[in-house]
């Protein structure tokens, strides 16, 4: 409301005007996500926008615009014809019996690592919520391998269970295994599993126990005067409570174990043996950059964009409806 | 703590214990492995207390992989991409937040869109616009006909030149993933939580929109510019694929990279103690980062995934 109007209003309603206007904001709010006092200007924000969004045109939205392009054309390695083939590339993709092959495996490492790390971050987390003593220094420990790169991980892992000179490796043998993941596929599989589940630990354990931290005490010590144990506390109102923050892991450890993964198989199997750790973001690269089959490549990118794009709208729908008990993370 | 629980607050002790076990087991066996000579890294069982090799072993990894080169290229690499996306990320979310221009909401879909994109999926496209940077402008000048106008009055053919590439330099190690979704974000809703008044007082007192960034945006964002930082430098000195692409020059590659060809494999003498030695050289400063910066880092780490 500007001056003017409060200036043409009668005098008795003029009176009434302050007592109306603390009701009400300051200046009604528009558009969403913008400061009310803010600056002019159409000139300086486009200015202080262009190093960002130069960085996502040239190296972000061309190269997903021929990706996508490239997905629908056949192109021969060497020469410079290219042929518009439509849906072929990916229907011959999710026809193709390696595939599917690859992305059994990608749900059964995602889901495996999944679970592995969210559980063991929770027990941790109710672990070290609950002791008082040595919390910092067991925090410490625990957080550190978010320092190691995924691929160090992996070298460091291959190295541990190298069937010729690996120490975890001798130790399976002596208790009568066959542990041999450069000839077992399933070996293989579960070395990648745990090394993957090794790095990203931390990550889960790290935003479990803040979650924890932050439910009230009062809440708890209520439940507890009414005869509550510790674990049904912890099943009955901290779960609940930190529930956005369980959704949020879940699905950041889906996006890890298919997207973010690459490194641990390169380092630790190279997708072996006999591609039996190749999953989807292993076989994109081994098909685009070592067997140069374009065409399939794009394909598979096109398709994992479309996971990539699946999982971030599921992520935010959740963010939205996050259930909300003040201690969302 | 609530009540005396005696049989439960020991058990999370074992369990704390051992989990702390299993995180240091392999790193301790990197170290011991990176401390013993190639004949004594193949003895099975292998030892449990380090050798004396360490620094033999260092100088040989330091000679065969030019190790010194590849750790100054990941601190450059690791530093340049953190520092840059907190600044290309500060001033993209103080143009969203404190201006209102036409194409506001165009900028932050476009951004937001970027998140939907990781690296792993979008990798042959990305290598090939990297390899060949100005292909956009050449395309540009094309469809907009300036190639066929400047011939007309001049009578020169313009040829952009096809080759610049952004193989094995910096600039292609750090560019790409400099953009960031998350850090524009997470800089936005912190602007947005701080008040008004601070703004409107700035503006009365005439300052200028970049004064007001200078002298209040920045110094109040200072904790979270340092957590970030911290988070953004860990997975730059971490990166694997995006060096692995776009490096085919091993002076040019990162210490990541570097170890990838000290793995033995195949008929290669099994030289564990090389890449082991590498290895924890190479973690060596992530770790201290983490180490002696904890509460930085777990608050970047939080607030990042926000």
């Amino acid at each position: 409301m500007s001056e003017s109007t409060v200036a043409t209003l009668p005098a008795t309603r003029r009176a009434l005007w302050p007592a109306l206007r603390r009701r009400r904001p300051a200046v009604p709010r528009v558009e969403h996500g913008v400061k009310a006092a803010g600056f002019g200007g159409q000139f300086l924000p486009l200015l202080l926008l262009t190093p960002q969004l130069l960085i996502l045109i040239l190296f972000f939205f061309i190269p997903a615009v021929r990706g996508l392009a490239q997905a629908f054309l056949l192109q021969d390695p060497f020469g410079q014809e290219v042929h518009f083939v439509g849906l072929e590339n990916i229907t011959s993709l999710l026809r193709s019996a390696e595939y599917r092959e690859s992305l059994r495996l990608s749900v059964v490492f995602t889901a495996a690592t999944t679970v592995l790390t969210f559980s063991a971050g929770l027990v941790l987390a109710f672990a070290t919520d609950r002791v008082t003593r040595g919390r910092n220094a067991y925090r410490a420990v625990l957080l550190m391998p978010y320092a190691i790169a995924p691929a160090i991980a992996g070298f460091v892992w291959a190295f541990l269970f190298n069937p010729l000179v690996g120490p975890a490796a001798t130790l399976l043998h002596s208790l009568g295994i066959a542990w041999d993941p450069n000839r077992n596929g399933q070996d293989a599989m579960l070395l990648v599993i745990l090394t993957a589940s090794w790095k990203h630990l931390c990550y889960d354990y790290i935003f479990l126990v803040a979650a924890l931290g932050a439910v009230p005490r009062s809440v708890i010590e209520a439940a507890a005067v009414d005869g509550a144990g510790p674990l049904r506390r912890f099943v009955w109102i901290t779960l609940p409570m930190i529930a956005p923050t369980v959704f949020f892991l879940l699905i950041m450890n889906t996006v890890y174990g298919l997207f973010e993964t690459f490194a641990i198989i390169d380092a630790a199997t190279r997708g072996g043996p006999a591609a039996a750790t190749s999953i989807l973001v292993y076989k994109v690269y081994v098909d685009g950059f070592i067997n140069l089959d374009l065409g399939s490549s794009a394909a598979q990118s096109v398709l994992l964009m479309i996971f990539a794009v699946a999982l971030t709208v599921i992520q935010f729908r959740l963010i939205e409806r996050r259930i909300s008990y003040d201690v969302s993370q | 703590m609530i009540e005396r629980a005696p049989w439960l607050d020991a058990a999370c002790h074992v369990v704390l214990v051992l989990a702390a076990l299993l995180t240091c087991v392999p790193l301790y066996y990197a170290v011991v492995a990176g401390s013993l000579t190639t004949e004594a890294v193949q003895r099975v069982p292998l030892p449990v207390i380090p050798g004396d090799a360490f620094l033999e072993n260092a100088r040989a990894v330091w000679a065969r992989i030019g190790l010194g080169r590849l750790l100054l290229n990941s601190a450059v690499v690791a530093i340049g991409i953190a520092l840059g996306k907190l600044a290309i990320s500060v001033l993209s979310a103080f143009a969203i937040t404190y201006f209102r221009f036409r194409f506001r909401q165009a900028a932050f879909w476009l951004i937001f869109l970027s998140l939907m994109l990781p690296v792993e999926v979008r990798i042959v496209p990305t290598f090939e616009a990297m390899t060949d940077v100005l292909m956009p402008v050449r395309l540009l000048v094309q469809l907009s006909g300036i190639d066929w106008a400047i011939q007309a009055m001049t009578g020169w053919r313009l040829e952009i030149s096809a080759d610049w590439s952004l193989l094995n330099s910096y600039p292609g190690l750090i560019f790409p993933l400099m953009a960031s979704a998350t850090a524009t974000f997470l800089f936005r809703q912190f602007f947005l939580t701080i008040p008004d008044e601070l703004c409107e007082a700035a503006r009365i007192d005439g300052a200028s929109p970049m004064r007001f960034f200078r002298d209040i945006l920045l110094p109040l964002s200072r904790p979270n510019l340092a957590a970030l930082g911290i988070i953004f430098f860990l997975f730059g000195w971490n990166q694997y694929l995006w060096p692995l692409l776009f490096t085919t020059e091993p002076s040019m590659a990162t210490v990541v990279i570097g170890i990838k060809q000290l793995v033995p494999h195949g008929d290669s003498i099994p030289a564990w103690n090389l890449t082991m030695n590498a290895a924890v050289l190479a973690m060596l400063p992530p770790v201290a980062v983490v180490l002696l910066l904890q509460r930085w880092f777990v608050k970047g780490l939080i607030e990042s995934g926000k």
